[in-house]
């Protein structure tokens, strides 16, 4: 088989398979054979990443982490499924019964929905959305109204404490997290993520074009990730949940499936956003050097997920908890001006002619103002002297 | 008229009713998100994608958590022990039913020359941003400015005042 | 009955409905949702006279739309804003309640 076949092995078999179908439900039926791997394969990875994550984890607090069922404890996640569907699933007596049933499904739904648009390999898109992007950013923003289900249904100070936490951290967010994508609408003049990849799938010499390698693009694939992490609601952005202060936020309330489904819905949120952030600025399923491009364009996508993901655990193992104020201040002080700023780079980039100079200009233009409204966010705090520990020493 | 469209029409009647009718406002704005994406809906069987799509953004992701944190903000989440109805009640739904009344009268008298559907047009998002930075680009000017007048306003009146009187 | 006809009654619908909403609710903020869901109808007309209208290449339609979603979002934040104001002065949200203008 030549790369090219195994690259395409998996339109090879959909179009097989679509050949056995009567011609009335063709359209039903391709639709239905892009979809279920979707379903199957981002659960699967969700599956792996939980384990991953707790291995991770516990390597950065010096533990073993999970390692009693299989091998390595790698069949964890089964243990924990088994688990979740087998408990007894509590709804509370005071709980608006039907508000609560669906919030977890809608989170889910939303999360699934914005898969549509990712393309995970060459010609590997669910829809092919003219105005993808958008679709993208409409359907995130249903996870705000199932997060609030959520934690009003539940009738627990806890939970609508987390949900309004949550809800206020990812309207937020959400603002820089669009901003900092418009540079890349801007470069590729298109809101479809196919043509955005497609920009992105050549090479002078053995580099690629990922728009990461810009300093604009730069700036704002790192903005885009913080953005990214407030939105998936993980560490050092998980407030909403921080199970020290108001026990585990919104699905305080939640047992058994609904609660497995919440984790999902947060995972599955996370691989989206990461996806995007892969589709934007790291190229899609394009191959990191023009000599690579025989290895098969899904196989790409699914790399670049795991090392962002990677970087997720990472994060989560270093950084403590902010406060709310440092949340809404770097929100509003730091990431707004920063993208603002980023979207006049990357206009000035445009009209510039290329070269060196440009590049410089550029790279000045948005690393010293990145500084300044760093120092800025220190500004006017109380120094506060270090701490001394009158009996622990 | 075709089945989709019924369906959806169906929906988004069901669930801008409940709004406007339902005792619980947390139920009513859920009841909204319904009636919007119905509408969001119908704007894709219309072919307008973009205004789909930002119809949900900005309706579902940002009016309707708005609504949800004034709800919250004013504690009037919850049944409320008076009626749900103020006491102008039949005077305003006898408003409502006549305008009613009168534009499915002028709806129904009107010429109907445009039965036709035309041929889909062809609207890349490419094409909105042409006409936006072209055509119609003092519009937009203008409502970036009434957007920032409108955001630092509703701050200005939402802000706590000093606690300078406790 | 011709599908424009039927895109037209059922916006007037909503508008009938948001305007009842608008004229017979007692909580504020459903009030506003109301006049929200009087400038959907409107939307939903434009898109409707855009798409069966002679010349749906020239996106007028789509604009007014978009500048309509805009305004509606810009009233939204306001008027919800006015009544977190109203309700911190006289602790209520019900329309009935609020007949003085003094303080």
């Amino acid at each position: 088989m030549t790369p090219e076949t195994i690259d395409r092995i998996f339109i090879i078999w959909k179009h097989w398979l679509l050949s056995y179908a009567p011609a009335g439900v063709q359209p039903l039926f391709s639709a239905l054979l892009s979809v279920v791997p979707v379903l199957a394969v981002f659960p699967l990875l969700f599956a792996i990443t939980t384990v991953l994550e707790r291995k991770g984890l516990g390597r950065i607090q010096n533990r073993y982490g999970p390692n009693r069922v299989g091998p390595y404890g790698f069949f964890q996640p089964i243990a924990d499924g088994v688990k979740s569907l087998t408990k007894e699933d509590v709804v509370p007596r005071t709980a608006d019964q039907v508000v609560h049933f669906l919030a977890p499904l809608l989170l889910v739904a939303a999360a699934f929905l914005a898969y549509a648009v990712l393309p995970v390999g060459r010609n590997m898109v669910v829809a092919n959305l003219n105005a993808g992007v958008l679709f993208f950013f409409a359907v995130g923003s249903l996870v705000e109204l199932a997060v609030f289900m959520a934690g009003w249904s539940s009738r627990n100070k806890y939970s609508l404490l987390g949900a309004m936490r949550a809800i206020a951290q990812m309207i937020s967010y959400e603002v820089p997290l669009v901003l900092a994508s418009v540079v890349v609408i801007m470069a590729a003049g298109s809101l479809s993520t196919v043509t955005i990849v497609n920009m992105q799938a050549s090479y002078t010499g053995i580099w690629p074009h990922w728009f990461v390698f810009t300093p604009w693009g730069f700036v704002g694939f790192v903005l885009f990730m913080i953005a990214a992490t407030a939105e998936a609601n993980r560490s050092p952005f998980d407030l909403p949940e921080g199970e020290s202060e108001i026990v585990a936020g919104y699905y305080i309330e939640y047992s058994g499936f609904k609660f497995a489904l919440f984790f999902l819905g947060e995972y599955l949120g996370m691989f989206a956003t990461s996806g995007m952030a892969i589709t934007l600025f790291l190229g899609g399923w394009a191959a990191p050097f023009s000599f690579l491009t025989w290895v098969p364009s899904y196989f790409w996508f699914f790399a670049k997920l795991l090392v962002l993901i990677a970087g997720f655990i990472w994060v989560r193992g270093t950084l403590p908890r902010l406060r709310m104020d440092q949340l809404m201040n770097f929100a509003w002080k730091f990431m707004l001006p920063m993208t603002l700023l980023n979207i006049f780079v990357a206009g000035a980039w445009h009209f510039m002619a290329a070269g060196s100079v440009r590049w410089l200009v550029c790279a000045v233009l948005i690393f010293a103002p990145s500084v300044l409204l760093a120092l800025g966010l220190e500004k006017g705090k109380k120094k506060i002297a270090a701490r001394t520990y009158r009996f622990a020493e | 008229m075709t089945i989709p469209f019924l369906i959806l029409a169906a929906l988004t009647i069901a669930g801008i009713a409940a709004a406007m009718y339902l005792r619980n406002l947390v139920h009513c704005i859920l009841a909204l998100t319904l009636g919007f994406a119905g509408l969001a809906a119908l704007y894709l069987q219309l072919d307008a994608q973009f205004v789909g799509f930002t119809q949900i953004l900005v309706y579902v992701g940002a009016v309707a958590i708005l609504a949800v944190f004034a709800i919250m903000m004013t504690r009037s989440a919850g049944p409320m022990a008076q009626p749900v109805f103020s006491s102008s009640w039949i005077k305003g739904g006898c408003v409502a039913g006549a305008v009613f009344a009168v534009l499915a009268w002028a709806i129904d008298r009107s010429a109907t020359s445009l039965e036709m559907l035309p041929p889909q047009p062809e609207v890349a998002v490419r094409q909105i941003g042409d006409a936006l930075m072209r055509r119609f680009v003092l519009p937009l000017e203008i409502m970036g400015l009434l957007l920032t007048a409108a955001l630092i306003g509703a701050v200005l009146i939402a802000m706590q005042e000093k606690p300078e009187m406790q | 009955m011709s599908s424009l006809t039927s895109y037209l009654l059922l916006s007037s619908l909503l508008f009938s409905i948001g305007l009842a909403g608008a004229l017979t609710r007692r909580s504020a903020i459903l009030v506003l949702i109301g006049i929200e869901l009087m400038l959907n109808a409107a939307n939903l007309n434009f898109i409707a006279f855009w798409r069966y209208g002679p010349d749906p290449a020239a996106l007028t339609g789509t604009m007014f739309a978009i500048f309509s979603i805009s305004v509606a979002a810009a009233e939204a934040a306001v008027g919800l804003g006015i009544i977190l104001a109203v309700y911190r002065h006289s602790k209520t949200t019900d329309l009935d309640q609020m007949n003085s203008m003094k303080g």
